[in-house]
């Protein structure tokens, strides 16, 4: 009976909000309600299992809406619905928590492209740029490596890690200026408790019309400071060290390969270095490996 | 009871539910509370902001943990990633007592992220016991369960809900977390009388009492906790304390919330109905 009901209340909602006519083999839907919910003087069964079923797609929409609002920006609320819904449909959540409602989004947007046409690089972008706050808000974070825990390891040596919490993008897009302009609430908790969705997502949430950025290669760190949300960005070479120190390299190499593949002419690599650095240890990016 | 096994032998008074749209008032003015209720899955997290404000928290209240996502009535077995955080949380936090509810949620593997009624039969019941005892026995902490309020009800049941609830809290020898506006919005959806309810459960296992408000649509109620609490609840309220007496009450407001002064203050009009049992008593003495 709980797979016949959850499997009634994962089906999507009607244009008009409803719940569909139809069982899966064909059958009216009343006729499946009224095998397992009893009717009731003001309500069929219909009625009843219906209010589960928008309850259902009210609460996990209204997360994406809160989680996504940039990509909800590129595609425009009527469109954004409806990849949505194609997602959930798709990829039912399988985690206790709201949080990990999106962990599959950018691989279902690059599996069906058609749904953000004509800007698939652009919506791509913004998940990733998303879902890496999500990952920066509440992600574990290791201890923070200390000069005395690398005195004695010599650069041709020295594996650092990055805090699982910090996400190092390349992007196509500035997908952080634009974010910044259509975001309003970033920094909140997901669904509190146990009250009822009584309405749909509210179009109210939608940006208002604000341009779509023009492709410019752009390299972010998604981060938390003293536990706030940031997005800093990188240059080109920086982002290339930290890759690499993901990656497993040691920091002679990173560095190297970052020099390797610069195109600045007659830079001062020593002076240039220590400022990223000094600048990512002061916020606290590194950790053992 | 107000201090019973179920609760451990505490005896806390009117708390609220801890929300964001409140943290900074609360950690900016540390008002006088006399506890807090937080939503455990919104702690069960690996770092951030959200264990920063808990920390905060724990040095200046008392702090209850409430679940929404165990789902004691799912036929699928525990998630044991979700009970090995929440036990990390309940060591953590120290909570005298946890809560969650008598409902179902998941399946597969697959999560509606709701409290979704239980089939009311003596199978059902002797599961969802067995699997509130086994989540009490891995996180070592005493367990109320809470009513849910519901929408629909199910041919195959057996029996009342109170019934049911009676079952599953003996046979799991666990606490009741009762919500006093779910009894009342399900009374309205199902046409039973709501004091048939709160006579007839164990009142030596209710540890906890929530009230709440709700919205009324056309047909039906639904539990939305975006409202003060209404007058059919606070009378169902006051019965209930004469039942179980002064147990640890908390307000649940969680949609269109309003500031925090006007949670709390709704919440400690729950003391005019404490404060009449407390002189009943001592007149009787």
């Amino acid at each position: 009976m709980q797979r016949a009901m959850a499997g009634a209340l994962f089906r999507p909602l009607t244009n008009d909000w409803n719940m569909q006519s139809k069982w899966n083999d064909g059958r009216p839907m009343e006729q499946f309600a009224a095998e397992f919910i009893k009717p009731n003087d003001r309500l069929s069964s219909f009625d009843r299992l219906e209010i589960y079923n928008r309850q259902y797609w009210f609460r996990i929409l209204d997360c994406l809406y809160d989680d996504y609002p940039g990509l909800l920006a590129v595609v425009g609320e009527e469109q954004f619905l409806k990849l949505a819904t194609a997602y959930l449909t798709k990829y039912q959540s399988d985690s206790y928590t709201l949080r990990n409602l999106g962990d599959r989004l950018e691989k279902f947007l690059l599996d069906e492209p058609h749904w953000t046409e004509p800007h698939q690089a652009l919506a791509i972008d913004m998940v990733r740029f998303e879902w890496a706050q999500v990952v920066a808000f509440d992600g574990p974070a290791k201890p923070v490596v200390t000069p005395d825990d690398l005195i004695d390891t010599p650069p041709d040596k020295l594996r650092l890690g990055l805090q699982p919490y910090l996400s190092i993008l390349k992007l196509d897009y500035p997908v952080d200026d634009f974010l910044i302009a259509v975001k309003k609430d970033a920094d909140s908790l997901r669904g509190e408790a146990s009250n009822a969705m009584n309405s749909a997502p509210s179009a109210h949430r939608e940006s208002t019309q604000i341009p779509l950025p023009q492709p410019e290669v752009t390299y972010l760190a998604v981060h938390r400071f003293d536990n706030m949300l940031y997005f800093k960005r990188l240059e080109p070479e920086g982002h290339i060290i930290l890759e690499a120190l993901a990656a497993g390299s040691t920091l002679e190499a990173a560095c190297v390969q970052a020099v390797e593949r610069s195109t600045r002419t007659n830079p001062d690599w020593q002076a240039l270095i220590k400022e990223w650095f000094d600048n990512w240890a002061a916020l606290g990016w590194f950790c053992r490996r | 009871m107000p201090a019973n096994p179920f609760n451990a032998h505490t005896e806390y008074g009117i708390g609220i539910g801890l929300r964001v749209p409140h943290y900074r008032h609360i950690l900016a003015n540390k008002p006088v509370v006399d506890w807090f209720e937080i939503i455990s899955e919104n702690f069960m997290v690996d770092g951030g902001r959200p264990l920063e404000v808990l920390d905060q928290i724990l040095e200046q209240y008392r702090v209850v943990q409430h679940g929404v996502a165990i789902y004691f009535g799912s036929a699928d077995k525990f998630d044991r990633e979700h009970l090995r955080r929440l036990k990390r949380l309940v060591k953590y936090t120290q909570t005298p007592w946890l809560s969650d509810h008598l409902c179902w949620g998941s399946v597969d593997g697959r999560y509606t992220h709701d409290l979704l009624p239980m089939p009311y039969t003596f199978a059902v019941a002797r599961h969802t016991a067995q699997k509130i005892r086994e989540a009490r026995d891995y996180l070592e902490v005493p367990i109320c369960v809470e009513n849910v309020s519901s929408y629909a009800e199910y041919h195959v049941s057996e029996m009342t809900e109170w019934e049911f609830l009676s079952e599953v809290v003996e046979q799991a020898d666990c606490g009741i977390l009762l919500d006093v506006n779910n009894i009342y919005v399900s009374s309205q959806n199902h046409n039973f009388d709501p004091y048939d309810y709160l006579n007839n459960v164990p009142h030596s296992r209710v540890g906890q009492i929530h009230i709440a408000g709700h919205s009324k649509f056309e047909k039906y109620i639904l539990d939305t906790h975006d409202h003060p609490v209404l007058e059919p609840v606070w009378k169902m309220y006051a019965h209930a304390i004469n039942l179980c007496g002064n147990t640890a009450t908390l307000l649940e407001w969680d949609d269109r919330i309003p500031s925090f002064e006007e949670v709390h203050n709704e919440a400690l009009k729950a003391n005019q109905f404490r404060d009449n049992i407390v002189a009943s008593s001592q007149t009787n003495k």
